[in-house]
């Protein structure tokens, strides 16, 4: 557990040490995901400790997430003076997006299986 | 009273109070989630931040005071991101025998999803924080929120733009498909999780495991792809 967290750690710090460095702007622990998805393929998988941790972490990952939302407290106003905008931009981007990913894949596979 | 009024002074300035009043919500929201059986309009984090939200404007406190207790639950959005490396690796197999029409079709799903936000958010008045806000809203928050507050958006409305994104997704994916003909539950999953992330994955799963299983693929790799794409989208299009 702890070995496994100090891993993920690691990996986020080294990951975060990349972005800042090269100025890419992707974020850190997107780098460190990175740097263990390599580090799986060379050892062949996580050990059992790693699983539970990553499981136990994003079993939750919800949670996670609740304390940037309750931030929309300082945000209605924004909200309010643009929502038109997201009321139309919001439901027809992830309509295409559906529609895009959907048939390029189905096409794709097509004749497979 | 005096003594209590003090108390809860004391309990504003430290981490104590933010901290066990976002674990409570969260656990409020999730059994409210269990005895509505996991009903498409129950989410958890929608639920937890509106509990959250009435009680900080009931009680007068602000959001910096609480975010010191919330942080630390926050912090671990990193490590988090991290471990999605591990079921990530578990469909690696998957992700190499289908590699080329995952990436051609999810790329462009991908580019599709920010890029028509963008512009119709832009053509319809709202200011750069929030065309940058609402470029990663197809990603899974963890990553849509680090996009967001790396390239200069507010992470917070963000997370709003993801839930939204992922509860609309999750409504629409099986009868747009059904309506379009895409039968294909590789297809249909890929399409989820780009467009949806995991609130349309967990539909799709009802449905189907092959669709949740490329769900859960789409997640993770939308997340890599958005974040490498949204920051030149940002450079072409502001």
């Amino acid at each position: 557990m702890v070995q496994a967290l100090s891993l993920l750690l690691i990996c986020q710090l080294l990951g975060t040490v990349i972005a800042r460095a090269s100025g890419v702007p992707i974020p850190g622990p997107v780098f460190g995901l990175i740097l263990l998805m390599i580090l799986l393929i060379i050892r062949r998988g996580p050990d059992p400790g790693l699983s539970t941790t990553a499981q136990a972490l994003l079993r939750h990952l919800g949670l996670l997430f609740v304390p940037a939302g309750v931030g929309i407290v300082n945000e209605l106003d924004v909200l309010r003076t643009n929502a038109l905008a997201l009321a139309v931009a919001l439901p027809i981007s992830t309509l295409l997006a559906l529609v895009v990913t959907g048939f390029g894949m189905q096409f794709l596979l097509r004749g497979e299986r | 009273m005096s003594g209590l009024y003090h108390a809860w002074v004391y309990l504003q300035s430290g981490p104590l109070l933010g901290l066990t009043a976002t674990l409570l919500a969260w656990q409020a929201a999730s059994w409210l989630d269990e005895r509505t059986r996991h009903a498409a309009w129950s989410n958890p984090i929608v639920i937890a931040i509106i509990l959250l939200a009435l009680g900080l404007i009931a009680s007068g406190t602000s959001y910096q005071s609480y975010f010191n207790g919330a942080q630390y639950v926050q912090f671990l959005l990193g490590p988090a991101t991290v471990a999605l490396a591990v079921p990530m690796y578990a469909n690696l197999g998957t992700i190499r025998r289908n590699f080329l029409p995952i990436l051609l079709s999810l790329t462009a799903g991908s580019a599709v999803a920010a890029i028509s936000a963008m512009l119709i958010v832009e053509a319809l008045g709202a200011p750069r924080t929030v065309v940058i806000s609402i470029a990663p809203k197809s990603v899974t928050t963890p990553i849509a929120m680090g996009i967001s507050q790396d390239l200069g958006g507010l992470p917070a409305l963000t997370a709003i733009f993801v839930l939204i994104t992922g509860i609309f997704g999750g409504l629409i994916a099986l009868p747009l498909f059904r309506l379009l003909g895409i039968r294909d539950r590789r297809a249909q999953g890929l399409a989820g999780g780009t467009a949806a992330h995991g609130l349309a994955t967990a539909r799709l799963l009802l449905e189907s495991d092959t669709a949740g299983a490329f769900g859960g693929l789409a997640i993770g790799l939308n997340g890599l792809i958005t974040a490498i794409m949204v920051p030149l989208f940002i450079r072409w299009l502001l």
